[in-house]
């Protein structure tokens, strides 16, 4: 039985405030702030708070959490400890280069090793989440049109990517072409149609959110050349292919990764994560600035001096303590490490999706799945059950639900990606749970969860309601 | 693989054409956790980090206490290994931690409302200037030129795209940027303000804002050190209509990197605002609980009609933000704030009996530029010497400050460390002067 800790836990305003002495300020009475309502709750109470808190929130520590396209990996604890030291933390990103000279050989080396990984040929480590890195990418499609005299307008997106990828092509100011897939895979008739001069880039993710790896590839890839544009990879799902394939042969011009992701750094709640660009040769002199270069004498040094920069995408070099971790986690796996943790997290994948496809939950689309799949739950439509209610129902057994109403083009869909982390017996219990829920009455199902700190939440009342700090509730 | 019927694992990757199929990958076999461990402590033994050196760098990151307990509890691996929140009744921990986030900074900045963190204050800024032609429907945004390059260019990515132009404004003697005249602002999307200012310079403009603003259809972004907000008045109270920041509180320096950018707006505009906010409801029993709310102005909803395509964010230095102030306290945080602006001009007071020229007059925080009577290069280097990092060179971004050092100084900075500066200074000046 699985029971998470529960507590009504006050907010830190509504906390007994410690006795403390006002200070004097030296400001000017017109600029000096006389009120000001924070806490001040005591350390003691402090660290109560914020450890009930934790106990009413669940991680991969926890227990199994196979959200889809998330790949929410074990993060091993040496990556922690590493990342505390003070040679880390207390770093100041514009000291003197001769005093950096640790972090710039971490940054370095891992810039080439994520070259080998990828297949590409350089690697800005700037961008701070996967997509930051599209982002930047766009903006190196951008400039890559521009320095070839070219205006080239449209980026083209499967129906099935992630959000991002057009959110991040419009930021970077492209329209967005959407193109509907056809059998889980790209539709090269629906691709060759809209391809054309006005074509900037093409984004994808391979194997794509399906699970489903796109064989025509290599054709898409000779379409999307003849036409002039650039093909983008959106690294989401690189734990799929690691030490099997490469973006980087498969023709891909820019590729992001996201470390937090299939480098098993800690997911943070949302953050902090690390969205590495790598691009061919073609496209090195776009790059951010600084470069971190290793000169003859073996110093590193950050290098601005590039004409055809994009300029900065983020203030200074990336999240270093997250790029750390990273190459820890390469380090520790290596070689045939990688390539292991990617064939036993599309063994665990295909092993848990023979126990849970079937008649409760349906598998679109014929062919083989990789690192993750996605099944439909419209069968329980007719008993009044949807996809919602077995990932409610799901906290009640203690474990975390798939990602779910994703991709768009599945109806019901649930979006499950076990990762190499969990044993044989983990998605044994976890393909049970599933389909016992599915028989189960669909009345407990609904109104699911009962068994996590609260009930339900009213997430239309929250939009409605909009209170978004404590001092928002009426009195 | 018996279960599956498969007699090798290569079949389940079959769907890969066989020309692009490679067997591993060409770096080095896997080590274990103590040669790891080794390894990358001898490498990053080649830094210098603040405990092995002080440093008296400023340039918008400077080094700042964090208390045990707060690493404590971002240690929490129930936070940090945890995705965001999607799913309210499993993270209410989070969500309630990400609410009191958002209550903190709104209670500083005097914002009705926070996200729960952009990127960096660089990508905040960019994001506000976005955000300030959605709401105007106008294309110019105003910056001072005294603000950091790296956020210049930044912000210029950002921008750029959206169709914004990015016009700047000179400084005055005072080292605050010198404020358009209502007819120059009339058709702005936005202007940007900074306080403290890149010189490290207290705004108490005041009045002047408020009427800038009066006669703008634009947007007031102010960008602020939370620290100063908790003695200063808060932008609010200018007229600002967003205020971002660098949330350096609990988060360490981290060579730049996982900090995050403050973003906080007025409740007029929610809709328009970039990144995941959290609200308050309640669940089925009418208990109180919080989830990710107006997410149809979100990627994952709106796609390529999204306000950005911000998906992860900085969350755990949300959570490390919160939990310092909470720490601290309100007096701890306004006596810490005072410390920083004592122990600045303490360092102020004597670099200036020393020669340095201070250009922009006694009103900053914790940063400030001094001008050495010589060579600042020279300097720096006759400092590292014995053992000390010196302030940040500016000459080279403002020629016409030639020599200027930008000072960092914090609570950090002990009166004897300060003192061994001030001693080191005058002793290798005085060695040139020979």
């Amino acid at each position: 039985m699985y029971r998470m800790a529960s507590y009504d836990e006050p907010l830190l305003n509504e906390m007994e405030d410690r006795k403390t002495a006002e200070t004097k300020i030296p400001l000017p009475e017109r600029i000096k702030r006389e009120e000001l309502n924070l806490p001040s709750p005591s350390e003691r109470s402090v660290v109560e708070h914020f450890v009930h808190l934790s106990q009413m929130n669940y991680g991969v520590d926890t227990g199994m959490y196979p959200l889809g396209s998330c790949t929410m990996k074990y993060n091993p604890k040496l990556l922690e400890e590493i990342a505390g030291s003070h040679k880390v933390k207390h770093l100041h990103p514009l000291q003197h280069e001769s005093t950096v000279q640790g972090s710039l050989e971490i940054m370095h080396r891992l810039e080439k090793t994520l070259c080998s990984i990828t297949g590409m040929d350089a690697f800005t480590l700037q961008p701070l989440a996967g997509a930051h890195g599209e982002f930047t990418g766009m903006l190196l499609v951008r400039a890559y049109h521009e320095y070839n005299g070219e205006e080239r307008k449209e980026v083209i997106v499967p129906d099935s990517a992630h959000g991002t990828n057009p959110a991040s092509a419009r930021m970077a100011g492209f329209e967005v072409v959407e193109i509907p897939s056809r059998d889980g895979r790209v539709d090269m008739d629906a691709l060759r149609a809209v391809l054309s001069e006005n074509t900037a880039a093409f984004m994808l993710t391979n194997p794509n959110t399906l699970g489903i790896f796109e064989k025509d590839i290599l054709e898409i890839s000779r379409e999307v050349k003849k036409a002039g544009a650039l093909l983008y990879y959106d690294g989401a799902n690189m734990n799929a292919i690691m030490g099997k394939a490469r973006p980087g042969d498969m023709g891909f011009d820019i590729v992001h990764l996201n470390l937090h992701k299939t480098f098993a750094t800690p997911h943070g709640g949302g953050g902090p994560g690390a969205g590495p660009v790598g691009v061919k040769s073609s496209l090195e002199k776009f790059l951010p600035v600084p470069r971190v270069v290793r000169e003859e004498s073996g110093a590193y040094h950050l290098d601005y001096g590039r004409e055809h920069s994009i300029g900065k995408v983020s203030h200074f070099y990336g999240n270093f303590p997250v790029l750390l971790r990273a190459y820890a986690y390469i380090m520790l796996k290596g070689s045939d490490g990688l390539k292991e943790a990617t064939e036993r997290a599309v063994l665990n994948s295909n092993y848990l999706m023979s126990r849970i496809a079937g008649r409760n939950y349906t598998l679109p689309f014929d062919g083989r799945r990789m690192h993750e799949f996605v099944v439909s739950a419209k069968n329980l439509k007719e008993k009044g059950v949807r996809a919602i209610d077995v990932a409610k129902r799901l906290m009640d057994y203690g474990i975390h639900p798939p990602t779910v109403y994703f991709p768009m083009i599945v109806e019901e869909a649930m979006m499950i990606e076990p990762t190499e982390s969990e044993s044989m017996g983990a998605l044994d219990r976890y393909a049970e749970i599933m389909n016992r829920i599915a028989e189960e009455d669909a009345d407990v199902v609904r109104s699911a969860p009962s068994d996590t700190p609260i009930g339900r939440v009213d997430e239309a009342g929250a939009a409605r309601n909009q209170i978004f700090k404590w001092s928002d509730f009426s009195p | 693989m018996e279960k599956l019927g498969i007699n090798s694992i290569d079949e389940l990757f079959g769907d890969i054409p066989g020309d692009i199929r490679i067997d591993g990958i060409g770096i080095p076999p896997g080590k274990d956790e103590m040669e790891v461990e080794r390894e990358i402590a001898s490498v990053l033994g080649k830094n210098i980090s603040f405990d092995d050196m002080p440093s008296f760098l400023g340039g918008g990151i400077k080094p700042h206490y964090v208390p045990p307990a707060v690493r404590h509890i971002v240690s929490r691996s129930e936070f940090y290994t945890s995705y965001t929140p999607y799913q309210p009744e499993f993270s209410q921990g989070m969500l309630q931690s990400m609410f009191e986030y958002q209550s903190v900074v709104c209670e500083l900045t005097g914002m009705d409302v926070a996200n729960i963190s952009m990127y960096d204050a660089a990508t905040s800024l960019g994001e506000a200037a976005r955000m300030a032609k959605r709401v105007s429907g106008k294309d110019v945004f105003l910056i001072p030129s005294n603000i950091s390059r790296e956020k210049k260019s930044v912000l210029e990515n950002y921008a750029r795209n959206a169709g914004v132009e990015i016009r700047e404004m000179p400084y005055g003697d005072d080292g605050l940027v010198k404020l358009p005249s209502s007819a120059d602002v009339k058709d702005a999307a936005g202007i940007y303000i900074e306080n403290p200012n890149f010189f490290g310079m207290i705004d108490g403009r005041i009045d002047e804002i408020n009427e800038l603003k009066d006669n703008m259809d634009g947007l007031v972004v102010m960008g602020v050190d939370p620290l100063l907000l908790s003695i200063a008045r808060p932008p609010s109270e200018y007229g600002a209509d967003i205020v971002i920041g660098d949330g350096w509180m609990g988060n360490p320096m981290n060579f730049g990197g996982s900090r995050l950018g403050i973003f906080s707006c007025r409740k007029e505009h929610v809709r328009q605002m970039p990144g995941r906010i959290i609200g308050a409801t309640a669940d089925g029993g009418g208990k109180r609980a919080f989830c990710m709310t107006l997410q149809t102005r979100e990627q994952h909803i709106r796609r390529d009609r999204a306000t950005s395509n911000i998906c992860s964010n900085e969350a755990l230095c949300a959570i490390a933000f919160v939990s310092y102030v909470a720490v601290m306290g309100r007096d701890g945080l306004r006596k810490l704030a005072v410390e920083n602006m004592r122990n600045a001009r303490y360092a102020a007071d004597g670099l200036s009996s020393v020669g340095f020229e201070i250009p922009f007059g006694w009103e900053f925080f914790n940063e400030f530029v001094a001008v050495p009577p010589s060579d600042a290069a020279s300097l720096n280097e006759g400092l590292m010497e014995v053992g000390i990092h010196g302030a940040l060179p500016i000459g080279e971004q403002f020629p016409e400050l030639k020599n200027a050092l930008l000072y960092g100084v914090t609570e950090m900075h002990s009166t004897d460390m300060i003192d061994r500066m001030v001693e080191a200074t005058a002793g290798i000046l005085g060695g040139e002067h020979v």
